[in-house]
């Protein structure tokens, strides 16, 4: 590939921004080096933290002449690769965007900066009776950026929707620097639906500088019932029950036994330590509402078998239950010295046969799985527990949540609910979509940015990739990112 | 694939070494909005049936021919529905056109547009690939959000031949209440609702009456009518449907129909005499002679886009892009059919 003098690339990126503002040293670059999946290191060649758009604009287009790879990130908490560096390229930390820009309580509106953390949207917007939807379970860190990046899911998804239900517009720039505005204050755009294109785009299209956010009025009530079950398959049942009877639960959660356990031990929530399976499952509206809810929920899991039913009394109860839920990667993090999370989503029918296929394959492998996951969407999160310590153990790891996946499509279902593809599943595309379909892809990335330099490498694998991976396939999978398929993404000038 | 997708791609892969065209049709209910398409009539009717449905999924996968009412039968009958409501202009309108022309109904402010319930399509490209995006299931990030980029893209990327859906349980009750008020009044008053958790299902202004449907549970719908205020209101007809099908006695003007699509708290917009407000305020119906570009100018200064619903000139439909914005466009559509053989000028007109 042409490079251009790389002192003459850092020298005009120290034009455009203050010289504490670019980081190149290697204890500076080394904060960056992975994101919340640290199986995959890289020190990016320089990592740059502008507060201005226009710093952001002229930095790509500086990019794109010098044809220098762009990564964005936000807080660095995706599980699934997206912001791993690029070894040669740049590292777009947009952190310092951190300002909520305005809230509109009339129109329930809020424009906040990408670097705006989730949670703090909902607690700036408490005031006015109003909150914001996507709850991913890194809501404390994860920024609003890296959310739309990734159409961050969370716990109340099933009634309340994903980040693309709840993002009204943002401004992106392209990497010419040109800036595009996506969506509208109102319900629709014209012309082909961008503000969907750029959901979960895994900042492959563009680099969101601005985003306006739905709120939503608080409900005026929330119970959470918690349901124990003396089977996987009785609990799996139960949710489809649930959905069969009419009740759109606000969360539909279910733990299994290894996970009820750790995360007992860790939050004491109260949870049945014998149980083979719980169920959280949360209903809002109004009082009235709620109470019809409840008791339809609560016959519905009796019929299914449920050992005890427990109805949080108060407010600080429901906290209590939903805090072993909220604490249960942390939990299992107590337990062992490592852990995996897949993110597969199979249609709800399917949970008994996957969880118990699960199972199966975790004894072949000999490694450990906790379950805790997004039932009431067929969203699994098997954690894999295991020892980078032992020499193959990662190796063998990323082979057992391969094996998870192609289960999860061979029945119906996808290779990530809500984590994104990133580094991580580029080989797992292959599974999912044929050649026709993964040259559409690129197709469709091409026409936002033609040189292939945003995030090169990420979320949609290149015909040679899927080629090695096929070949590969059954005889041990590749850990590292292969360098020979990001520069080949790249497009020559 | 089945036969009668091989067919179609070979007529599209056909179409696309020879030059030609085609003019995709599902019922042809809506043949009146949008540009208007050039090329020979392709038809999706024969292909029709629902492939799957599970109501407990909440799911149903359905071939593009499938009658819209058809479709709405077989959830109804299990308690479900098609939450975003979509209007279907004639008896023999399909999902696929539904979906290709993205339109929802009087509930999308509360329970989201067509767009938000595709979960996946398989489509036929203008290159005649046969192509499956997104999926069966609630949650799906893997590859880019193509089924909703199709959905309202007026076939001019590519033949929707089979859309799986989100479906929702049928409300339980549904109360519709009164106000007399003014336009101003109106909005401000909307504007008040919209803080309230109360489940809304539709709100309409028009010619001096404020409509507010509820659906949900009893007890829920119960204490919003309580709360609330207001009369329920007597009709002899379903305004909501007649509304959403565009029959209520303010459709039936000769002028030129446009939709407004504006944030909700716009004020009052000029240009009409005749207006109907509904979604909040954020969807907005004029029958007006205004020249095209006139209405386009004054959708924007107030942070919307206008839409030529029916009547007036077909090749000023849609809200004019800025250069990158048609830039994007034509390159979208390139990459999705390089030859221009699908739907041509039914949404943009085309170089």
């Amino acid at each position: 590939m042409k490079r251009e003098n790389p002192d003459s690339f850092l020298h005009e990126l120290r034009q455009i921004l203050p010289a504490k503002a670019v980081l190149t040293t290697e204890e500076e670059l080394r904060p960056y080096e992975c994101d919340g999946l640290c199986g995959y290191r890289e020190l990016p060649r320089v990592v740059v933290l502008p507060d201005q758009v226009t710093q952001v604009q002229a930095i790509l287009a500086l990019c794109q002449r010098h044809r220098v790879p762009v990564v964005a990130r936000g807080a660095g908490t995706g599980l699934s690769g997206g912001a791993t560096p690029h070894s040669e390229g740049l590292l777009l930390s947009m952190t310092r965007f951190n300002r909520i820009l305005a809230v509109d309580p009339v129109s329930c509106t809020a424009r906040v900066q990408p670097g705006v953390r989730n949670l703090a949207v909902s607690e700036a917007v408490a005031a006015y009776g109003l909150y914001y939807a996507p709850d991913p379970s890194s809501e404390i860190a994860c920024t609003i950026g890296g959310n739309v990046a990734e159409n961050a899911g969370g716990v109340h998804c099933l009634k309340y929707g994903l980040t693309v239900h709840n993002v009204l517009a943002a401004e992106v720039l392209l990497m010419s620097g040109e800036s595009i505005r996506v969506g509208s204050e109102g319900f629709d755009a014209p012309g082909y639906d961008l503000l969907a294109a750029i959901t979960g785009s895994e900042g492959m299209l563009g680099v969101v500088t601005e985003v306006t956010l739905r709120l939503l009025p608080q409900p005026e009530t929330a119970k959470v019932l918690l349901a124990a079950f003396d089977t996987i398959e009785a609990a799996a049942d139960a949710v489809a029950q649930v959905i069969a009877a009419g009740i759109i639960p606000a969360g539909l959660e279910m733990m299994d036994n290894p996970a009820i356990r750790a995360a007992e031990d860790f939050a004491q929530a109260g949870y049945p330590r014998e149980a083979a399976a719980i169920l959280l499952c949360e209903v809002d509206g109004t009082g009235a509402e709620v109470e019809q809810q409840v008791e339809a929920a609560s016959a519905v899991l009796r019929e299914r078998g449920a050992s005890e039913i427990r109805v949080a009394r108060d407010e600080a109860e429901r906290l209590r239950f939903w805090s072993g839920r909220k604490n249960a990667f942390p939990a299992v993090g107590r337990i062992s010295p490592d852990y995996y999370c897949i993110d597969g989503t199979i249609p709800r029918k399917q949970i008994g046969k996957v969880l118990k296929g699960v199972a199966s394959l975790s004894e072949q492998y000999g490694l450990r799985v906790a379950n805790v996951f997004h039932a009431g969407d067929g969203n699994l999160h098997p954690l894999i527990l295991y020892d980078a310590g032992n020499p193959g153990e990662f190796e063998r790891t990323e082979q057992l949540g391969g094996e998870i996946l192609a289960l999860c499509v061979e029945v119906g279902g996808t290779i990530t609910g809500e984590h994104g593809v990133g580094l991580e599943k580029i080989g797992q595309m292959c599974v999912q979509f044929n050649e026709d379909e993964l040259a559409q892809f690129h197709a469709f990335k091409s026409v936002f940015d033609p040189a292939g330099l945003l995030n090169p490498g990420k979320a949609v694998p290149t015909p040679a990739r899927c080629a090695e991976f096929k070949a590969m396939h059954g005889q041990g999978r590749e850990t590292a990112f292969s360098d020979a398929s990001v520069s080949e993404s790249i497009a020559e000038p | 694939m089945n036969a009668f997708v091989d067919t179609l791609a070979e007529q599209v892969t056909h179409a696309c070494a020879s030059g030609g065209m085609l003019r995709i049709v599902g019922g042809d209910s809506k043949a009146f909005y949008g540009g208007t398409a050039v090329g020979d009539t392709l038809s999706l009717a024969d292909h029709r049936g629902v492939v799957s449905y599970e109501p407990t999924e909440l799911v149903a996968t359905v071939r593009a021919g499938t009658p819209l009412a058809e479709l709405q039968a077989t959830l109804a009958g299990e308690g479900q529905m098609l939450a975003f409501e979509p209007p279907a202009f004639g008896a023999s309108a399909t999902i696929g056109g539904t979906i290709a022309c993205g339109l929802s109904g009087p509930a999308r402010p509360y329970r989201g547009a067509a767009r938000d319930f595709v979960l996946g399509v398989n489509c036929v490209n203008g290159k005649g690939q046969y192509l499956r995006f997104g999926g069966q299931v609630m949650k799906n990030v893997a590859g880019y959000d193509l089924s909703r980029v199709m959905t309202g893209a007026l076939g001019t990327l590519g033949i929707i031949t089979e859309i799986s859906l989100k479906v929702l349980p049928l409300p339980e009750v549904e109360q519709t209440l009164c106000f007399e008020c003014t336009q101003s009044e109106a909005l401000s008053r909307l504007g008040e609702w919209a803080l309230q958790p109360w489940p809304f299902s539709g709100t309409a202004f028009f010619d001096g009456v404020l409509r507010l449907r509820l659906s949900g549970s009893g007890a829920g719908v119960a204490a919003a009518a309580t709360a609330l205020g207001g009369e329920p209101c007597r009709e002899d007809t379903d305004f909501w449907h007649d509304l959403r099908e565009h029959r209520l006695q303010f459709f039936a003007s000769d002028l030129p129909l446009w939709r407004l699509s504006l944030p909700p708290q716009a004020p009052p917009f000029a240009l009409a005499e005749q207006q109907l407000l509904e979604w909040g305020g954020g969807q907005r119906w004029l029958a007006s002679e205004t020249q095209p570009q006139q209405m386009f100018a004054a959708a924007a200064a107030v942070g919307g886009h206008a839409t030529r619903f029916r009547g007036g000139d077909r090749a000023n439909s849609f809200q004019p892009l800025d250069a990158v914005g048609q830039r994007l466009h034509a390159g979208l559509k390139a990459a999705f059919d390089p030859a221009g053989v699908l739907n041509r000028d039914r949404l943009y007109p085309e170089a």
